[in-house]
């Protein structure tokens, strides 16, 4: 790289370079305006004690350091059982609603990727056109679906089932469960995680909360196929063949042929999800503000509400930046596993030594030339 | 290298200058002017006027576009209305750019919210029928001892039964309940001859009806105190508990009913608890025949009410002609428009007789004004009465007391800022 011969061309990158940045600078100017900026406010509110009243920058706005986030954490009063309350029920829902949404979306894929398949184009359309109708729209939908008297429970009671009141109906789904099995709701439990009582940690998502997991996994599963989808195509016939020749059954060639090969899109698709579930508002600001007794609340609608309700405006700033280091976390973490899951990927050594291998052979050919 | 490095560096530059302009207009823009409280007349300016408005529907949007028009008309500033979708999303917005509305609809939940944090004129004093609002509206919009926006209409609770199953169950318009003992038995006599009885919410915006009737409330007189789990509340909703185990009253939800005049109109109740709202069940349900009664007595005459108020931003550019427009607006005749147009209660006592030779059928609204209590509206109790209706909901299976006695600790908190 040291070359005298490299010096003209240098001089090219950097012509090179002011122009990249200069077809860049808007993109990067509306960004830095409407997204950067907005962060740092953002993240300056939650250390304050704004009360909405001007410019959070003005002067009379006061540090107070971390103070909103404890209130937030401590699980204390009602604002430490809400936030306790929002991470439970959106834990659950996203517990839910990915992997189901996952295996739906790959199963869409593989049927719709089918070459035997008739009206492959209908499949696509219907299958996709969940996602792309608004989320609002869709939640009317369903509170009309899923009303006590709907058309669900209609269906329901063909079957002689007693279907509930949906989105009125609070009691958690693994406490109706257990209450089934004779275990009794224990009258006092105490608090243990985020002010909220084990039990509650138990009972799991409530009703009101499943018909909300239903129509997420309605709703995207029809976007995440489309993913898998242009995987499945990029993979090619060849693989699955030299599989078939091999013996391979077909729920062997999906399973250890077709699925290790969409590991990449395979987490992008979990990162997505994983995303998209904890940061679930649309549906809660239109269907159920949170209700019934906050079982539907997840943490950027108690963020919105924090803030625009309680004119508690550092305090929904810091759940937002809170609810931001959940979801970097569980990012984090899904890579780490599905990293370390698969002995075909190359670990980071081996990445590193086939670099410096494939330099030492174009360094040769380079000499060779 | 020289140009990887300079490049990130040049962005940070121009991120924190843009930082620094912005902390440039945010403070230029609201500059403190510090207007002292309610001292002296506002000066009238020819500044345009907004008024932001959440509106119920279309006769209530035209009808406030109408008179704030004629206004403008007669004074010669001129006057636009804009209705919000979500009020409390575009009043805080405007708040925090430091150009709001002139004029804003506040309802009480958010009212000493947005006067504490300075958002808010408090100009009642200078109202000139000041004297001829309920004295409990002008106290629900009274922070720290001032009076400050004037109550634009209220709404009262009261008993509202579907005379034909009353009538189908035999009974006649002797026996609408006075007491908490008739009601009762009347509701079981309801359930005896096949028919719905009592429905209601389990929220206190509701139930709370009850510990009024029992001469309780949820915070002291003073407001200083909280009085959560008093023993008159704690008696209010072991009686509601009891109408509800022993089936003389359901839930809205039990039944499948959005709100009251749901279960009304659907004829899933005989009886329910709502507001002169009520009148827009008519568009729904034709053919309901309904009649509006006094709720009944616990050991006093007790309901609640709800009360918006012509809230006035302190950062509006022309509080002289805002002040005008709302003493327009709040006039008796203008408030007998309002109430012809969209159903609502005239906020001062001069229009109460109007109004009841105007509106027969809704005299137990505003007999109940005489006696209504105000929910209490200090800054962080909305959230505690939010978390005291979700704890309510399992009012059936659980202990009054226990709740209360959790809400009470939350309410002390509260109110101690």
């Amino acid at each position: 790289m040291s070359d005298h011969g490299q010096r003209p061309r240098r001089s090219g990158i950097n012509r090179q370079g002011v122009a990249g940045w200069i077809f860049v600078a808007p993109t990067i100017l509306i960004l830095g305006l409407f997204m950067f900026v907005p962060v740092l406010m953002a993240a300056w509110v939650s250390l304050s004690n704004w009360n909405g009243h001007g410019s959070p920058l003005e002067t009379g706005v006061g540090y107070v350091g971390g103070n909103n986030y404890v209130a937030v954490l401590n699980g204390q009063g009602i604002a430490g059982r809400d936030f306790g309350t929002s991470i439970r029920n959106n834990f659950y829902y996203a517990l839910l609603v990915v992997p189901i949404q996952t295996a739906i979306s790959l199963g869409l894929a593989t049927f719709v990727n089918r070459r035997a398949l008739k009206g492959k184009a209908f499949f696509r359309t219907a299958f996709y056109f969940p996602s792309v109708t608004s989320s609002v729209a869709i939640t009317v939908l369903w509170l009309f679906l899923f009303a006590g008297t709907g058309s669900v429970n209609s269906v329901l009671s063909w079957f002689g089932v007693h279907g509930p009141n949906w989105f009125q109906d609070s009691r958690g789904i693994f406490q109706i469960l257990l209450n089934a099995l004779g275990v009794q709701t224990p009258a006092n439990p105490p608090a243990s995680l985020f002010g909220i009582s084990w039990w509650e940690w138990v009972a799991g998502p409530s009703v009101a909360m499943c018909a909300f997991i239903f129509m997420a996994v309605f709703t995207t599963s029809g976007t995440f196929m489309l993913l898998f989808l242009a995987a499945l195509q990029a993979i090619g016939e060849e693989t699955d063949e030299a599989a078939m020749i091999d013996g391979a059954s077909a729920w062997q060639r999906f399973r250890y042929v077709t699925v290790p090969m969409l590991r990449p899109t395979l987490f992008t698709v979990l990162t997505l999800g994983t995303i998209g579930t904890w940061q679930v508002f649309d549906q809660i600001y239109t269907g159920t503000k949170g209700g019934p007794s906050k079982t539907t609340l997840t943490p950027a609608y108690l963020s919105y509400d924090a803030a625009f309700t309680s004119q508690a405006w550092g305090r929904g700033s810091a759940i937002a930046f809170i609810l931001f280091f959940i979801i970097i976390v569980f990012t984090l973490l899904q890579r780490m596993i599905l990293g370390q899951a698969d002995p075909t990927l190359p670990s980071r050594r081996d990445r590193l030594a086939q670099r410096r291998l494939s330099t030492l052979a174009r360094r040769g050919t380079t000499k060779g030339a | 290298m020289l140009i990887r490095r300079s490049a990130p560096l040049g962005l940070i530059a121009a991120g924190a200058a843009v930082v620094l302009t912005l902390t440039a207009c945010g403070g230029n823009s609201t500059s403190p002017t510090a207007s002292g409280g309610a001292s002296g007349a506002y000066t009238k300016t020819t500044n345009a006027i907004t008024v932001l408005i959440g509106s119920s529907g279309a006769a209530e949007t035209s009808s406030v576009q109408a008179a704030v028009a004629a206004w403008a008309a007669k004074s010669g500033i001129s006057a636009k209305v804009q209705v919000a979708s979500d009020l409390t999303q575009e009043a805080s917005q405007g708040f925090a750019s430091g150009s709001p509305a002139d004029l804003l609809y506040v309802s009480t939940d958010q009212f000493s919210g947005w006067a504490k944090a300075g958002n808010l004129e408090a100009y009642g004093d200078q109202l000139a029928n000041k004297a001829d609002f309920y004295p409990n509206l002008v106290s629900a919009f009274t922070y720290n001892n001032q009076f400050y926006c004037a109550p634009k209409d209220f709404s009262t609770l009261a008993l509202v039964v579907n005379t034909d199953k009353w009538k189908a169950a035999g009974l006649t318009d002797a026996d609408y309940p006075t007491t908490w003992a008739q009601l009762e038995s009347i509701s079981q006599k309801l359930v005896a001859a096949k028919q719905p009885g009592l429905v209601v919410s389990n929220e206190i915006q509701r139930l709370g009806v009850f510990v009024a009737q029992n001469g309780g409330s949820l915070v002291s007189a003073d407001g200083k105190t909280a009085t959560v789990n008093s023993d008159a509340n704690v008696a209010a909703y072991t009686f509601a508990k009891k109408l509800l185990t022993e089936g003389a009253a359901k839930l809205n939800s039990d039944v499948g009913a959005g709100w009251g005049g749901e279960a009304l109109g659907k004829g899933l109740a005989t009886m329910v608890i709502e507001g002169n709202w009520i009148t827009g069940v008519k568009k729904d349900y034709p053919t309901l025949n309904y009649k509006v009664v006094e709720l009944p007595a616990g050991t006093q005459k007790g309901t609640l009410e709800y009360t918006n108020c012509w809230g006035m931003s302190k950062d509006g550019k022309n509080k002289g002609g805002a002040l005008d427009l709302v003493n327009y607006l709040t006039t008796t005749q203008q408030q007998l428009q309002f109430a012809k147009d969209f159903g609502v209660m005239p906020s001062v006592k001069s229009a109460a007789s109007d109004y009841k030779s105007q509106f027969p059928e809704m005299t137990a609204f505003l007999a109940g004004a005489d006696y209504a209590q105000n929910l209490p509206a200090q800054p962080g109790v909305a959230a505690v009465l939010a978390d005291l209706n979700s704890q309510m909901a399992k009012l059936k299976t659980s202990d009054p007391k226990s709740i209360l006695d959790t809400e009470q600790s939350a309410m002390t908190q509260a109110l101690a800022g």
